[in-house]
């Protein structure tokens, strides 16, 4: 078992204006995520889920607390030598930042056009992360680009299409494969199912489940779904007003919750 | 011998916070060991509690007290309290649950859910579902249903595919919630000599078996949780 923590949160909290006065959208997190977990945020609309997967990913910064994550090396070093390198993101440079969000992390939003570029094609828009760290060899890239559509069940014909003349489900999979042909070890996710189909929804998983496998990728899944949760994740926090309720082993919180809130979640879910 | 599954004063009470924090005691104070090769068989009425009381086993509920102890990888390892991906570890390699309903995954198949634990385990893709082929022939299921999804198989094609995926790991622990509940004679005696070869091979083993027939011919204990009920 890898003892070695990916990302460290403490007390971690953020707050906004709200009319006159303000409010806390998240406050008091704390975890810690270890490489190859997959962690579900879950709860409803305002429980601030969306706030913390923010936070996580330096998108905003902490009002109180930290967020601490294993940087590596430009040459993917520290690993290697072992050192530990839990870095304060509050303490990295603007450049720094952009280069771990590129590289070493992955973005998937909700709607796939924020996660897109539009205006390039599917092929250019899988390459763009390639690009940036440096790869300039067009065959190369495209070759590439062709096994992440395979990857993703993208038909490969579509590679010189825009994504706007894609489906939904065919956005969100190219959004998927833009984000780990750098192969991040970290994804963070934010409602990556919902708004779709519920047979395109079904392969997504799918997807995302093996993926998640067989490329030991940790992630934070930001979802309302409870069964989304179930499917994909190892452990699973529970929020509420801002504040976590309850945290734990996904199958020991859905089948034994111990919070009110958690237990009332769990129990106005319609199963089919 | 060595005990490998242990409860030490393990009590479990719901409490339901939407009937105004109403407690549902179930059993108090469970204490027992379970040695390799061991086969302990739970008893009581239906609602005693067999069920959550193999589920705090398997760490799926929460222990109200006591401690659940199972021995993993040369240490002892308190379920109750450990982390979650200490639970995943401990159930990677060292315990295997069969329930009695199959949780499916839409659009995968059933070479693959029972090919699943072997995966995990490190095992090759390709010898991982030789060796669910083998478990399913052995518990007779159809060929033609290997590569189906389970969700539209009947409830004893599904018990048998929830078997195959349990055991197939030979993990040092098991537990069985009533595995032969929806088989007929034939398959039952099928999941009574793989019980055998588990227990031959040093697996502890600790189930719910409402057929007297077959708590007879695999257990080589009981356990009656009726006298660990709690009053309410």
């Amino acid at each position: 078992m890898n003892n070695r923590i990916l990302l460290s949160v403490r007390d971690a909290g953020k707050q906004f204006m709200q009319g006159s006065r303000m409010r806390w959208a998240c406050q008091g997190v704390s975890f810690d995520l270890y490489p190859g977990e997959v962690l579900a945020v879950v709860g409803e609309s305002g429980s601030g889920k969306s706030t913390l997967l923010r936070l996580l990913a330096a998108r905003l910064a902490c009002d109180v607390g930290s967020v601490h994550y294993d940087v590596r090396d430009e040459a993917g070093t520290a690993e290697a030598t072992g050192a530990s390198a839990l870095v304060n993101l509050a303490q990295l440079s603007e450049a720094r930042l952009r280069w771990l969000a590129r590289t070493d992390w992955g973005f998937v939003e909700q709607h796939a056009r924020d996660g897109l570029r539009m205006n390039v094609s599917g092929g250019a828009n899988i390459g763009e992360r390639m690009m940036a760290l440096g790869a300039r060899h067009y065959g190369k890239l495209r070759s590439e680009a062709l096994n992440w559509m395979e990857r993703v069940e993208l038909d490969t014909g579509r590679i010189d299409d825009l994504p706007g003349t894609y489906s939904g489900g065919m956005q969100q999979r190219l959004q998927i494969a833009r984000n780990l042909v750098t192969h991040p070890r970290l994804v963070f996710m934010d409602e990556p199912t919902t708004g779709l189909d519920v047979s395109v929804q079904a392969r997504l998983l799918d997807l995302l489940r093996e993926l998640v496998d067989q490329l030991h990728l940790a992630a934070v899944i930001v979802t309302h779904d409870l069964a989304v949760a179930r499917l994909l994740a190892h452990r699973m926090l529970v929020m509420k007003d801002g504040c976590v309720v309850e945290q734990g082993l996904t199958d020991r919180v859905l089948d034994d919750p111990q919070h009110p809130y958690t237990q009332l979640l769990v129990s106005s879910v319609l199963t089919p | 011998m060595t005990a490998v599954l242990e409860t030490v004063d393990l009590s479990k009470t719901f409490t339901l916070h939407e009937r105004g924090g109403m407690a549902l005691p179930v059993f108090s104070s469970i204490s027992f060991r379970v040695n390799p090769g061991e086969c302990l068989a739970l008893t009581g009425h239906s609602g005693s509690g067999k069920s959550s009381l193999l589920r705090c086993l398997y760490g799926n509920y929460s222990a109200s007290s006591g401690e659940v102890r199972i021995h993993h990888q040369n240490q002892w390892v308190n379920l109750s309290a450990a982390a979650p991906r200490e639970v995943l570890e401990v159930r990677r390699h060292t315990l295997g649950y069969v329930s009695q309903f199959l949780r499916v995954i839409p659009r995968v198949s059933t070479l693959d859910i029972v090919a699943e634990p072997l995966r995990r385990l490190g095992v090759a893709a390709s010898d991982a579902r030789d060796q669910a082929e083998r478990w399913l022939a052995r518990l007779n299921l159809h060929e033609r249903l290997w590569h189906l999804p389970p969700a539209t198989f009947s409830g004893g094609e599904q018990q048998r595919v929830n078997i195959a995926h349990g055991l197939i790991a030979n993990h040092p622990v098991l537990l069985l919630d009533e595995p032969t509940a929806s088989l007929d004679a034939d398959n039952r005696r099928v999941v009574v000599a793989l019980i055998h070869a588990a227990r031959a091979r040093g697996a502890a083993v600790v189930g719910i078996f409402h057929d007297d027939e077959v708590r007879e011919a695999v257990a080589s204990r009981c356990l009656d949780i009726e006298q660990f009920r709690q009053p309410f």
